[in-house]
């Protein structure tokens, strides 16, 4: 074999090897949007490779009055927005009383925050659940929006004080030496300059919310507050429920989240690869 | 001056930290001491709780279901950090240096964000993709086992004891590779073209280019990855009650899922407590490590 042959048979082995392992990644996906526009008698029958016969958007109608999409979808998009802007508005206080007001004792409430960043949710869940049936708030929207802002807010916390920490001091001190107070200090100056790391965190305070899925199962218990994860969840895949209905649901369930990825997908990007975020 | 200013400008802050302050007391902080102060008592959710001691420990030591439960946790560590850690660092380094400069770097970061994929949908809902695929009568596996000719591999994956945790393995090995493959990208890119061209001129093969540059140069990454999915891997609890609910009997039950169980399908709320008070413990020894880790590197740095 010649060299130029050689490269060009290891560059093909390569491609097909990668390939291999491309369709391995994204096959139960495509499984998934294939049979969803099929009939249950044309999977039983053709099998769910074979491309469907007729196109039909049956599966997905059943699917999608099932799990009664637009509430549920509307219940995730409502929780995950008040939610995240929530958890903002208290990681911006936080991260400015710490960052930049430098308040004693910030490094102790720091690390308070970073361990709560790491515990697991059954450390927290069943007193939560006490507290919220005792108050008469169990099975509500608010009490996932509330627990769900306060848990990523110590993150946002935890990542905006390290920016704010970071803020020119002598800006800081000018401004305080021509009089700004605190409240005009934040929202003339440190809100204006932390808005691009402010909206890097609503955009992943707006996806883990949107997938989250312990507090949702714990908390909302009527079909009419459920989310999509969650109403997703709970299609059972036993036998007599439409097999095509189900890759239908689970599809419905996958089509908001890459939507979320192309569109934000280079603040995603920049944000994973910055090594400390998900 | 300097000293009053620094005054001036640390008065009127602490405001700001009241309301955050008292949503995590509310939400964080009292529920994570109540929730120690309950594993340390007998209690079904209903009435006053009794004060038993360490007995709910005690039975945590002699509780076969226990034990169980974290070494399904060091199983999940095994499909969630060690398989998509070696994984993503051959593929990156692959993508980086071979096929980025021999079939294009367009061709690099195709594959790169179509294996990152699975890592954008919930993953409760690619846990029922695979509930889906891996259905005896029906599902995708068997279907194309038996295609091939394979009808003597075809299983009850997720009801079977044998196969119910390495098929759940499975599908966190598949949710998880996206997340290294992009960290070790990112990194690589601090790597320096000529360094490989000097060490293959000096006849290294790829294999120890890849093992003494490029493992070397993405320690800091490769450590981040292993801490993050480890406190990952010991979280887990959607995949199991969206794929087996920890069955069949406990083939798949892990110590979130323990607890869960213990909590609201058994009432016993002070047993549960104390599974979830131990997981908390392992999870913050992992996190400690990393926060002591990520110290040191910074005052290297610095």
């Amino acid at each position: 074999m010649s060299y130029a042959t050689r490269n060009r048979f290891s560059n093909f082995m390569a491609i097909a090897m990668l390939t291999a392992l491309l369709l391995l990644m994204l096959g139960p996906l495509l499984m998934i949007l294939l049979n969803s526009f099929k009939s249950e008698p044309e999977y039983l029958t053709r099998g769910p490779l074979a491309l469907p016969l007729t196109w039909s958007l049956d599966s997905i109608r059943l699917a999608w009055n099932r799990i009664n999409y637009p509430t549920v979808l509307g219940n995730s998009l409502y929780i995950s927005l008040l939610s995240s802007l929530l958890a903002i508005v208290i990681s911006l206080f936080n991260a400015y009383a710490m960052g930049i007001g430098k308040v004693r004792g910030a490094t102790f409430f720091l690390i308070f925050f970073i361990i709560a960043i790491t515990l697991p949710g059954e450390a927290l869940i069943y007193p939560q659940y006490y507290l919220f049936k005792w108050a008469g708030l169990y099975d509500t929207r608010l009490a996932v929006i509330v627990i769900l802002a306060t848990l990523n807010s110590a993150f946002g916390t935890y990542l905006l004080t390290s920016v704010f920490r970071a803020f020119p001091r002598e800006l800081v001190e000018a401004a305080m030496i021509d009089g700004a107070g605190p409240f005009t200090l934040l929202w003339r100056m440190v809100v204006p300059i932390a808005l691009p790391s402010l909206s890097v965190l609503f955009v992943f305070f707006f996806i883990w919310t949107f997938n989250e899925f312990f507090l949702a199962l714990i908390f909302l218990v009527s079909n009419s507050k459920q989310t999509v994860p969650l109403a997703i969840a709970l299609t059972k895949s036993e036998r007599g429920v439409v097999i095509t209905m189900q890759s239908a649901s689970s599809m419905l369930g996958i089509i908001p989240c890459i939507l979320f990825f192309v569109l934000f997908q280079r603040t995603l990007t920049r944000g994973v690869t910055a090594g400390s975020i998900k | 001056m300097a000293a009053r200013s620094s005054t001036g400008i640390n008065r009127g802050y602490g405001w700001y930290l009241i309301p955050g302050l008292v949503l995590f007391t509310l939400f964080i902080f009292a529920p994570f001491v109540a929730n120690i102060v309950v594993s340390f008592t007998r209690w079904s959710g209903i009435g006053m709780p009794t004060w038993i001691g360490l007995a709910n420990y005690q039975k945590a030591i002699t509780d076969t279901t226990f034990w169980l439960s974290f070494r399904n946790n060091l199983s999940l560590i095994v499909a969630m950090t060690v398989i998509p850690t070696l994984l993503g660092l051959f593929l990156a380094a692959f993508l980086f240096d071979w096929v980025a400069p021999r079939v294009g770097s367009g061709a690099a970061s195709f594959f790169r964000a179509a294996y990152y994929v699975p890592q954008v949908i919930p993953v409760v809902v690619a846990a029922v993709v695979w509930r889906w695929m891996y259905q005896p009568d029906w599902g995708v596996i068997n279907y194309l086992l038996g295609m091939v000719g394979l009808e003597a591999w075809q299983q009850n994956w997720l009801g079977d004891k044998t196969t119910a945790m390495p098929a759940v393995m499975a599908v966190m090995v598949w949710i998880q590779l996206g997340y290294p493959l992009v960290i070790f990208m990112a990194g690589l890119q601090r790597i320096d073209p000529e360094m490989y061209e000097a060490a293959a001129l000096d006849g290294a093969t790829w294999f120890r280019r890849f093992r003494s540059i490029t493992v070397w140069l993405l320690m800091p990454e490769i450590f981040v990855v292993v801490l993050t999915t480890m406190i990952h891997a010991l979280k887990v609890f959607a995949p199991i009650y969206a794929m087996t609910t920890g069955g069949p009997g406990n083939a798949t039950i892990v110590a979130a899922y323990f607890s869960y169980k213990n909590f609201f399908e058994r009432s016993q709320v002070g047993y549960g407590a104390a599974v979830a008070t131990v997981l908390t413990t392992v999870i913050l020894i992992v996190a400690v490590l990393q926060v002591r880790y990520q110290t040191q590197q910074e005052s290297w740095e610095g």
